[in-house]
Parts: C-alpha cells; structure tokens; sequence
C-alpha cells in the first residue's frame, strides 16, 4: 500500500505541474486549455485525497509497516486520536496542507468557472505552484514522505503524546492549516489581476469569500488553542505571545484589516495598493507561520523538532515576497485611484484608522517575536522579549481598536453630517459614559485605567450594534408589518454580510473584555496545603478535604479534593495529576518508571458567567517515587534471589529465571509480574493517601473569563452568517457574468445608502448627493453593459427599497423617511 | 489650503508619528529584553542579572525540596559543564529530565535561581520523531 500511495503522490505533483502549465498555455484565450487544466486540479484533489485515505486507514488498522504510523500511533491508542494522529507528524502535517490546498483550488476554480476568464489561467498556476512546491518536499526532501516504510514492520508503535490526546488538539491544527492555506486562493487571484492589469474589483469579490473563510478558520483554531491551553496545560493562561501563537495571529490581523479595505475597493474604488499588499502580506505572513513551526530558528514552547524543510519554505517566502513586490511595483500606474477619501468622518476613514491600527499591532508581534534574531544580528545576543513587552504595546492599540469597531458601523459611507452623526452617537456614548462611571464607582476598575477604558469603549461599541440592529429592524418592521424579532431575522438574512461582520464586532467585543477583565483582574496563587488545612484567597475557603490516588495500566495518578466555600456558594474541586508509564516497558519489572515519562494535568475547573474558579495540583510524590524505589529494590533482589528473600519472593524468583530459560512460560511469567506490580503500585498509593503529605495547588480565580469563549463562538456564529452564499432572488440565478456582478454591486452600494438614510446615519442633502452620484454610475456601467435599466428616478430616492439583499432596488416597498 | 498641500502635511505628520513609534518600539524592546544565554555560558556568570537560560534537564537529577524542586541543565547539545537550578512555584506539565526549558532568573553562589512563574517546558508536542 506504501508503496501504491508514493506513486499516487509522485502523480499528483505531475498533475499540479501539468495544471499549472496548462493554465498558462491557455492564458491568451484559450477556453479549452484553462477548462482542461480545471479539471486536472480536480484530479489533483482526488489524488491527494486517495494519499490520505492510505495513511488513515494504515493508522486505522494498527499498520506499523508505514513509519508514520509507527512513530505516532500505537495499539492502545483510542480510535479517534489514531484518525487525528496523522497531523501530529511533519510529513502528515505537510499532506494535510497540500490536501487542503488541493480542495481550495478546486472549489476555487469551481466558483469562478465562468468568472475572470483572463485572472484565472494565472490564478490557476500560482496556486498550482505552491501545491507543486508542498508535494515535491513529500516527495524529495530528506525525513517528510509520508509513504516511508519500516522493514521489517514493528509490532507496535511509539504513540501519541497523552498531552495532546484532548479533543480540541484533535481539530486546532487543521484549523489553523485550512486557515493559511485557504489564504492561498484570495493571494493566487491577486497575482492574476496584477499581472492581466484587471484591477477593479472583480478579484475581489470572486475570492473574498475565501479570504473571510480563512479568517474564520485561523479565528477558531487560535480560540481552540487558547481553550486547550486553559483547560489541559495546568498553567491557567491562554496566551503566551509565543512565537507560534504570534505566527497564527498575525496573518489572522493582516486578514482583517485586509477583510475590511477590499470593502472601501469595491464601494469607492480606493486602497487598491494597500489591498494588494495587505493580500500579499496575508499570505506570506501564512507561510511565515507554516515555517516558523517548523524551523527551529525561535524558541518556542511548541517545541517542533529541527527539520529539513525549513529553508525551503524560507526560500518560498522570499520568491512570494520579492516576485510579489516587483509585481505590485510594475503596476502602479494601473493601482492609483483617481478618488479620494471625501471626509475623515466616513466609514472608509474609520477603515483605513482601523487598517493602521491592526498593522501597527502586527508590526509590534512581528519585531517582538523576531527580536532575538534581529539582536542577535545587532548584538551578537540573542534576548528575547517577554509578555509585558507585548502587552505594553498591544493593550492600548486594541482598545482604540474597539473604539473604532464602536464608531465605524455608525458611520455612512463617503460622507456624515454632524447632525445625523449627532444623532446615531447619542445613546451609545451616554452608554459608554454610564458604564465607565458606574465601574469607576461601584467596582476597583478604576485602579485600572487601561481595562476600564476597554470596559467603557466596549459598552459604547456594542449598543452602537445593538442600535444598528433596531434600527435596520424598525425600518423593515415599517415596510413589511412583520413582528419585530421576524423583521430581526429578516433583516440579517437579508444583510448576511453586513450584519454577519457586525455580529462578529459584537463578539470580538465581548471577547476582549473577557481577556481585559480576566488578565487584569485574576487572582493567581500558589497555595503548599496539608490535607485538613485552609486558606483563603480573594473571598474564597479554600480546604484541602482530602487526598485522592488511583493505579491502572497507563498512569498513576495522585489528586486532591479541594472545599471550595464563598458566602452561600459552595463547590467540590478534584484536580489530579497523572503520571504515564513510559510506554513499551511495562513488562520490565519497574514501578519508577511511571515517574519517568509524561505527566499531565487534570484541572479543576468551577466556571461561571461572573468568575471562573480554577485549580491545579502538584502533588508531592517524593514519597511516592522513593516507595516505588525501594519496590523496585525489592524486585531485584527477588529475582536475583539472594539468601535471606522471603518465602513468596523466592517463587517469583524462580519464574523468572525458568521464563528466560523457557520462552514458552514468558506470557504467563508476564502476566504474573504485571499483576503483582499492580498490587505494589496499589500499595504506594494507599500509602500516599495514608501519608497525610502536603500539595501545592495552583488557584486562579478568574472574572468574566467565561465570556471570551462566549464572544469567540459570537464571533465565529457572526463569520458563519457572513459566509453563507446569499442567492439571487431571482431564483437559482447565480451571478454570472462579470457585468451582472458589478452591476449587483452598485446595486448592492445603493441599498447601503438607502438603509444609512433610512437608519438616519446620512442627512437628506448628503442622501441626495451620494445617491445621485451612485446612480449616475450604475448607468454607466449599465449603458456599458447594456443591462436592465436602473428603477426609473420618478419613484423617487426615498421609495426604493431599504432591505438591501441580493437582488435590484424594488420599488414596492416603502421607506418613511426619518 | 490647496488640497495638493493638505495632503502633502498630513502624509508628513503620519510618517514622523510612524517613525516615532517604531524608535520608541526599537528602543524599549532592547532595553526590555533579556539576554538568552545556554547553561555552560553561564557558570560563574556575575550575580545580579536576569537571564533567560535555555537548557536540558538533566536525566534523573530532578529532586523535590517542599513547594520547590531543584536539577541541574546542560546546553541543548548536551555538552560541557552541568549548572545546578533551584524554582519555586508550579511546574509545567510536560516538565521532566531530558526536555528543554527556557527559564529566567539569576545566578547566585554558582546555582541558577529561577523566578517564579517564568519556567517554559517546550512542548514535546508535534514534529519530535521520537517520544521523548
């Protein structure tokens, strides 16, 4: 199988090479060629998915001939960890990204099928490139075929770290994987248009969707990590600023400020430079990630092996980088926009304050996470940079970032006058001000200006949202007499990508004041506890009840029952911490060595919306470890059966030494020293329970830490609803053409203005100005396509439809003007 | 003023801002940083400043004294001289001899004092070929 599954791969890296040439020869115009080269990007898929289904099922069925089985599974493995174990290899973890990358082409391709025909010839190639490049390492780079074999195959394998045997590591990597590859597709149409000069927004729309699905995924993998790190790792925090977190964060960042300029290309034509940088700086920052996690050059608690396939993804970065700028370089005469930001009180100023922001917070972790290379290139040392240097910098740029999330949904586009902007601030700023009062009186958060600020900003940015909804509902409930939570839904579902992306401001919202409360006011301690004692820590009783220990097969684990009392409130924790036996020795006759290899944590954890009650514990097993020596001792001296062993020993003894002489009786000799382990292992734990010994335990009480899992889920609910494909209202009648699309934009731009004047952000005289500018345009573009003609003006601004949706302004539905 | 000029003061305005930060940002970050230095580099380094030290725990050396534990680390090639390490406070999971920590604290009497809370057991989590 092995062997069937290196020739599946050397095809697919045939295919991707013939994909991408296939595309080129046909850039001229040649619909047969790109046709044909579509379809040998779905065999590419296919292929590549074929390559995977041989790994999984060679770690399904316990095949140990494959060496990446062997290396990362064993029989006592459970099911679904042997399944996810593939990516916990280099060589798997490499599979998956040319895997991933093969489905984003081909659904790439798919959408865009009639689309771009000039973009999609060198669209195709670029993305064939880099999947060229992924699975030519699989196949040439020393240590990472995936299809390696070991001869003759073992009868077991290493197994999978218990550490990372927890649901979310299960789904965090592919997370984060889908996330920097799906950056792949938006950066591959940007060369396309860079290079054929097709430089309005077509690329855009085609591909922001995939861009937004990469944000998404990097979002919830980088929410799953913090989560395992909190709940699994026994240290209680849920960030480090490690390099590998930093390296999925900051594509995460460029792609949001990215997510938000494309928005000011394709209403006003602006930022085309920026954009494409920013798609070019996603991008790369991506495979930055994909290397640093590989390479070794930064230290890092994700301490990934130096490998082999670090340069090379450096000399990616460089030709993606280099080819990427001289490219952006060449064509900055196609990229100037003859238009100009008309206010700094629009939403696009708002976008382009919120795009610096987010690229001066990449800038920040970028020189933090690189410094000890850069001073070691000044200073011949390497020193690094700690989390408070971070947060220095981090802290006040993502408040003025929630700042800016509150202020730009309030704004109109182009152009606001103080009046309407009088009137769309007034409840969220009395709101913002109340809310810093109020905590500045009645809680300490005033010790903390930094967090009340985020506090009182926060409050300001979500009853803006909170606005923006009742107003977007009043106006439907007015126009089609629906109940006001049914306005509510018809309204988002109308307005997926509005007020998805507005939902997941709520979200970031909510999820930034749980990390401002959470890091700013937690109480952390370490606590030495005898059972019977107890402490008291902010409020809480916290009684050592009692000391719990347990045996079996695969670990020894010692834990504590802590009492945990507060006024009424009254809670039983039971933090333990295991200790895996070394694997493949069970049988040697040691009881140490369930000391010798991994330890893992299992906390205690009372959640709650207002606080989160968290413990873990250190058990003292100095006591432990020498009982298991002296038994170890024992053993010994058993088998060696000295004079003076006792009577029971003596027949141990005497097994042993007739199993080593007789293969025969080794199962049975086996079984009986496992057995007789077990006991001792029995007793050290009776012992220990017995021992009355002290424990440290690690408490966190933690405010308001629930509700940063609570806005990441907002949030990914709020990406999902901006992600769904809206349909036509015209039934099944996808846009098409190119034409058709950058009419619906217009379209689209025009029913923004409607709902902003309606929802009483744009007074009458800007209304009338910006509509009869959009108008204007529309008609250009439809007496250049010759199209439908535009809803005639003698309905008048105000009567056109204020629901935007997928479909032309209608003239039915009525708007009073407010 | 003609909008030509307008722009003209507002792009130089937010570069030297630009410019500003980022000398701000260069300066605190060397002068926040902390030296990294290996185990043998640091026997008989002077008492009184903070280092990060990245090592290997040596095997087998690990002892517990009350809520602290003491060992000694090697440099991550596992040669040279071995330096003695005192930490007080918890200990990460995957903590044990033969994996690399990165830790900060000072030298005292020839024994590496650890600062509480500040102790990094790498992963040993994905991309190790072998389990261990």
């Amino acid at each position: 199988m092995a062997s069937f599954g290196s020739v599946l791969l050397a095809l697919a890296f045939v295919a991707a090479l013939a994909a991408g040439g296939l595309a080129l020869c046909g850039r001229n115009g040649d619909r047969r060629r790109v046709e044909l080269s579509r379809r040998v990007v779905y065999a590419f898929c296919g292929l590549l998915t074929a390559c995977v289904v041989i790994i999984e099922v060679a770690f399904a069925s316990n095949d140990f001939g494959f060496k990446i089985v062997q290396e990362h599974s064993s029989i006592e493995t459970p099911a679904f960890y042997k399944l996810a174990a593939m990516w916990s290899s280099q060589e798997g973890s490499l599979l998956l990204w040319a895997w991933v990358l093969s489905i984003a082409s081909s659904v790439a391709l798919w959408a865009t099928r009639d689309k771009l025909r000039e973009i999609v010839p060198y669209a195709t190639a670029v993305m064939m490139g880099v999947a060229a490049f992924f699975t030519g390492l699989m196949l040439f780079a020393p240590d990472v075929q995936p299809f390696a074999t070991l001869s003759p195959a073992p009868s077991d394998g290493i197994g999978l770290n218990p550490l990372l045997q927890h649901p979310s590591m299960m789904i965090h990597p592919p997370m984060l994987y889908s996330g920097y590859v799906a950056m792949t597709v938006p950066f591959a149409f940007a060369i396309g248009a860079l290079i054929t000069r097709r430089l309005d927004a077509e690329w855009i729309r085609s591909t922001r969707r995939f861009a937004l699905v990469a944000w998404t995924f990097l979002g919830f993998g980088l929410l799953l990590g913090a989560r395992w790190s909190y709940t699994e790792l026994g240290w209680g925090g849920y960030w480090a600023w490690d390099p590998v977190e930093n390296a999925a964060l900051m594509p995460w960042l460029v792609s949001t400020a990215f997510l938000h300029s494309i928005m000011v290309q394709e209403k006003r034509g602006m930022l085309k430079v920026w954009n494409a940088c920013l798609v070019v700086g996603s991008f790369s920052m991506a495979l930055l990630g994909t290397f640093l996690v590989r390479s070794g050059v930064l230290q890092s608690i994700h301490a990934f092996g130096d490998n082999t396939v670090g340069p090379y993804i450096l000399a990616l970065i460089g030709i993606v980088v280099i080819g990427s700028t001289l490219l952006i370089v060449s064509r900055l005469d196609d990229l100037r926009s003859p238009k100009r930001i008309d206010s700094l009180v629009s939403r696009e100023a708002v976008f382009l304050v919120n795009n610096l922001l987010l690229i001066g917070l990449t800038a920040v972790i970028f020189w933090g996470t690189f410094f000890p290379l850069i001073s070691e290139l000044f200073t011949g040392n390497k020193a690094s940079l700690a989390a408070p240097w971070f947060d220095r910098y981090t802290t006040p740029l993502a408040i003025l970032l929630v700042l800016f999330t509150g202020i730009g949904p309030l704004l109109a586009w182009r152009r606001v006058s103080w009046e309407s902007a009088r009137r769309v601030f007034r409840v969220p700023v009395a709101v913002g001000l109340v809310a810093a009062l109020a905590l500045a009186i009645f809680t300490d958060a005033a010790h903390r200006p930094w967090a009340l600020a985020l506090f009182a900003f926060a409050a300001f940015a979500l009853t803006g949202l909170a606005q923006e909804f009742w107003t977007g509902a009043a106006a439907r409930r007015r126009l089609t007499g629906e109940s006001t939570p049914a306005a509510l839904v018809g309204l988002v579902s109308r307005n997926r990508r509005r007020y998805g992306g507005y939902i997941v401001h709520a979200g970031v919202a909510v999820l930034l004041i749980g990390i401002a409360a959470s890091s700013s006011f937690q109480t952390n301690r370490n606590i030495d506890l005898k059972p019977g004692q107890s402490t008291t820590i902010d409020g809480y009783e916290v009684t050592y009840a009692r000391p719990t220990a347990s045996v079996d097969k695969l670990a020894f684990t010692a834990g504590a029952v802590l009492r945990v009392v507060k006024g009424g409130e009254e809670f039983n924790l039971h933090p333990t911490r295991n200790f895996y036996r070394q694997t493949g020795e069970a049988g040697n006759g040691s009881i140490s060595n369930y000391f010798g290899g991994e330890s893992d944590s299992n906390i205690g954890l009372e959640a709650g919306l207002a606080r989160d009650f968290w413990t873990a514990v250190q058990p003292n097993i100095t006591g432990i470890e020498a009982a298991a020596r002296r038994a170890d001792e024992g053993f010994k001296a058993c088998v060696a059966g000295g004079p003076g062993t006792p009577p029971q020993c003596k027949a141990v003894g005497a097994m042993m030494r007739a199993a080593l002489a007789n293969p025969k009786l080794r199962p049975v000799a086996l079984a009986q020293i496992e057995k007789l382990q077990e006991a001792t292992a029995q007793r050290i734990a009776r012992g220990y329970l017995a021992g009355n010994s002290a424990a440290t335990f690690k408490v966190i009480v933690n405010p308001l830490v629930t509700w940063m899992w609570i806005g990441g889920l907002i949030a990914l609910a709020g990406a999902l609803i901006a992600i769904w494909p809206v349909r036509s209202r015209r039934r099944g009648a996808l846009v098409r053409t190119e034409a058709d699309a950058r009419k619906e934009a217009k379209y689209r731009e025009i029913r923004d203005a409607e709902l902003d004047h309606a929802a009483g952000k744009l007074s009458d005289d800007d209304f009338a100005l910006v509509d009869a500018e959009l108008r204007r345009e529309a008609l250009e573009i439809l007496n250049a396509g010759n199209g439908k003609p535009m809803p005639s003006e003698a309905n008048g601004h105000a009567t056109n439809g204020a629901d935007g949706n997928g479909a032309e302004p209608h003239t039915p539905e009525k708007v009073e003007q407010s | 003023m003609d909008p030509q000029r307008k722009r003209k003061i507002r792009l130089v305005v937010a570069l030297s801002v630009a410019v500003l930060l980022s000398v701000a940002l260069i300066y605190t970050s060397f002068a926040a940083s902390t030296e990294a230095k290996q185990p043998s580099e640091l026997i008989g380094a002077a008492p009184g400043t903070s280092y990060e030290m990245t090592g290997k725990v040596v095997k087998g050396s690990i002892r517990h004294h009350g809520n602290g534990i003491a060992f000694k680390v090697v440099d991550r090639d596992e040669k040279g001289q071995s330096l003695p390490v005192t930490y007080h406070g918890t200990v990460p999971d995957p903590f044990r001899g033969g994996r690399e920590i990165v830790l900060t604290g000072q030298v005292q009497n020839g024994t590496f004092v650890g600062e509480a809370e500040t102790l990094i057991t790498k992963c040993p989590s994905k991309f190790t070929t072998k389990n261990g």
